[in-house]
């Protein structure tokens, strides 16, 4: 499915600020797998996201997927294939669009835009049918500028968005962190039906191990640019988050001295 | 004010209107300042000025106008998109050169239309209506053709991709639109309705200059200020009349300046420039205005709501 090897991202090359990003990243997924990614801050976690979507090219290495390499196509090239949530909700949506167009565009993710209707009378059904599994009444508010909505409302759309069209693979990058835990929980409930449940090949980073030992069935942890460990099957190794915490000190040979990822 | 000169002033609004318009979808809709209007409308003039005074048919020669001004913002597009200049420096350098390029098509500083006919004589030689009627009537048929085309266009896929770009780069990129396209052809389409709104003008006033683009950004976002105030609507359709609205009053306010008797011709641009300033600080000085609040009833309002907690 996706197939990572080799892979190195270098920032500020040759400068005083030279930054290894990413060093010697492997990575095999299998199709229909959901796999969290933890790590201190600056582990590298969304540059490694970045790279896979084509934000950044890397200085080394091939990203492979579904068998095509596409390490150096542009961001918008993959995007038939890759679809992204970000931490920001208001990255996901855009404000001035209304919540049909909004689903209008990412129903045509990836596929040429003509000089069609922008939004036909069965889609808009198809939208209904399909914000109604949101459970947040924005059914009946298909032509609300999405700007009206709150942040969950919007991440919840974002989300819908990614899945309107089957994605080979999806990129989440700590898209509950910027949400109140309420929200936060509703919206990881709604990553389990959309993604994880309808088998969508899914790579999710989090700062909370509970949420990364709840969902999928498995973890990887990035450190200063590495892959130091990498958990394939959770039920059966029945992690708890200090047996967690104990593995990443003996990967890492470091005290786990950051309490965001700690104590969440 | 008499009525004539009400007429001619709306005429003026309507011909100005295709100007606002490109100013809207480039300010407005992708969210992008474009000073190559100001060498695109000049361009749109000279060129179909030109082609009149040496015999071309005026209906050939106006189109005409809207492929060479689609150039021109292709241009600003390209030093924009693939080179990675500041959208306000990539409008100056398309204005800069238009300058040149100009008065090359003219081949001097004026290019006067008096003795030729132009679309407005055509049509009022194959109708028989006046002058006066038969500008209004192309004046206002181009109106509606362009706010309805671009209603149309704006509810099209491509449309919908062009307003995502302007608002929101990342997630059109993230959902496979090249935005550098959207971008590039929303410059193209908004510098051919400024070129084709020059090459009206220069019939209707029966001369190409090469001064008349100065300041044309500045009233064009005068205009699209001046519609959303005036009537505020939201919908895509709403907004495209609101800013053609803007253009006519624009004119209108320009016409009653005028008519104050120390106020010279030249002010004008003064004028334009304190009337955008206005505009764009309003909504900081009517928040200074508000009133303030009553705090005296809002402790009243509490100190009740709070004994009522007890
Ligand atoms: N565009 C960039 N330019 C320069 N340096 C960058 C850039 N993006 C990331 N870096 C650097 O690369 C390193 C990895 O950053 P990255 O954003 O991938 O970390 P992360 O694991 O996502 O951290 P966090 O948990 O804080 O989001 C950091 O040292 C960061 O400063
Ligand atoms: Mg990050």
């Amino acid at each position: 499915m996706l197939q990572i090897n080799n892979l190195y991202k270098v920032f500020h090359i040759g400068e005083i600020n030279e930054k290894v990003a990413l060093q010697n990243v492997n990575l095999l997924l299998e199709p229909g797998e959901f796999v969290t990614i933890i790590g201190g801050n600056g582990a590298g976690k969304s540059t490694l996201l970045n790279c896979i979507a084509g934000v950044h090219l890397p200085e080394k290495g091939t990203i492979t997927l579904d068998g095509d390499e596409i390490t150096n196509f542009p961001d918008y090239r993959r995007a038939g294939a890759i679809c992204r949530i970000f931490q920001d909700p208001m990255i996901g949506t855009a404000a001035s669009l209304t919540v049909e167009e909004n689903l209008a565009l990412a129903l045509r993710r990836g596929q040429r835009r003509r000089l069609n209707r922008a939004i036909t009378r069965s889609e808009r059904d198809l939208f209904r049918q399909k914000l109604a599994v949101l459970e947040l009444g924005l059914e009946e508010r298909l032509s609300t500028p999405v700007q009206l909505l709150s942040g969950g409302q919007r991440q919840a759309l974002a989300l819908l968005m990614a899945t309107l069209v089957r994605p080979k693979l999806a990129l989440l990058d700590e898209h509950t962190a910027s949400l109140d835990p309420k929200t936060a929980l509703r919206v990881l409930h709604l990553t389990r039906t959309l993604f994880e449940n309808e088998r969508i090949t899914t790579l999710m980073i989090t700062h909370n191990m509970e949420q990364a030992l709840d969902l999928g069935r498995r973890l990887i942890m990035l450190h200063e640019g590495s892959v130091i460990l990498d958990v394939n099957d959770l039920e059966r190794e029945e992690l708890t988050v200090p047996k967690l915490v104990d593995l990443f000190h003996a990967a890492s040979g470091e005290q786990l001295h950051n309490d965001r990822l700690l104590l969440h | 004010m008499n009525l004539m000169l009400l007429w001619s002033t709306l005429i003026l609004g309507l011909l100005y209107g295709l100007l606002v318009l490109g100013v809207f979808l480039t300010f407005r809709i992708l969210n992008y300042a474009d000073l190559s209007v100001d060498g695109s409308l000049p361009l749109g003039a000279a060129l179909t000025a030109t082609l009149i005074f040496n015999g071309m048919n005026p209906f050939l020669a106006t189109l005409l106008a809207i492929p060479l001004g689609a150039l021109a913002g292709l241009i600003t597009g390209i030093l924009h998109t693939r080179f990675s200049i500041t959208p306000l420096l990539s409008g100056i350098l398309t204005m800069i050169g238009l300058y040149s390029i100009n008065l090359r098509i003219m081949g001097r500083p004026n290019v006067p239309l008096l003795r030729h006919d132009t679309i407005f004589d055509l049509l009022s030689t194959y109708t028989g209506l006046t002058l006066r009627l038969s500008q209004t009537v192309i004046a206002v048929a181009v109106i509606i053709l362009t706010v309805i085309g671009l209603y149309f266009f704006l509810n099209t896929e491509l449309g919908q991709a062009l307003r995502g770009t302007g608002d929101n780069e990342v997630m059109l990129r993230s959902l496979g639109v090249n935005t550098d396209r959207m971008k590039i052809m929303g410059l193209a389409l908004s510098n051919g309705l400024v070129a084709l709104s020059g090459a009206l003008i220069a019939q209707y006033q029966g001369f190409a200059d090469i001064n008349m683009g100065i300041g044309m950004i500045i009233i064009g976002l005068a205009s699209v200020i001046i519609g959303e105030v005036a009537l505020g609507v939201k919908s895509i359709l709403g907004r495209l009349c609101a800013v053609v609205a803007g253009s006519i009053l624009y004119r209108l306010a320009i016409a009653l300046v005028l008519r104050i008797s120390f106020i010279e011709y030249t002010d004008l641009k003064l004028f334009t420039a304190l009337l955008v300033t206005i505009a764009l600080i309003s909504p900081e000085i009517s928040k200074k205005f508000r009133p303030a609040p009553n705090l005296a009833l809002l402790e009243q309002k509490t100190g009740a709501a709070e004994r009522a907690g007890n």
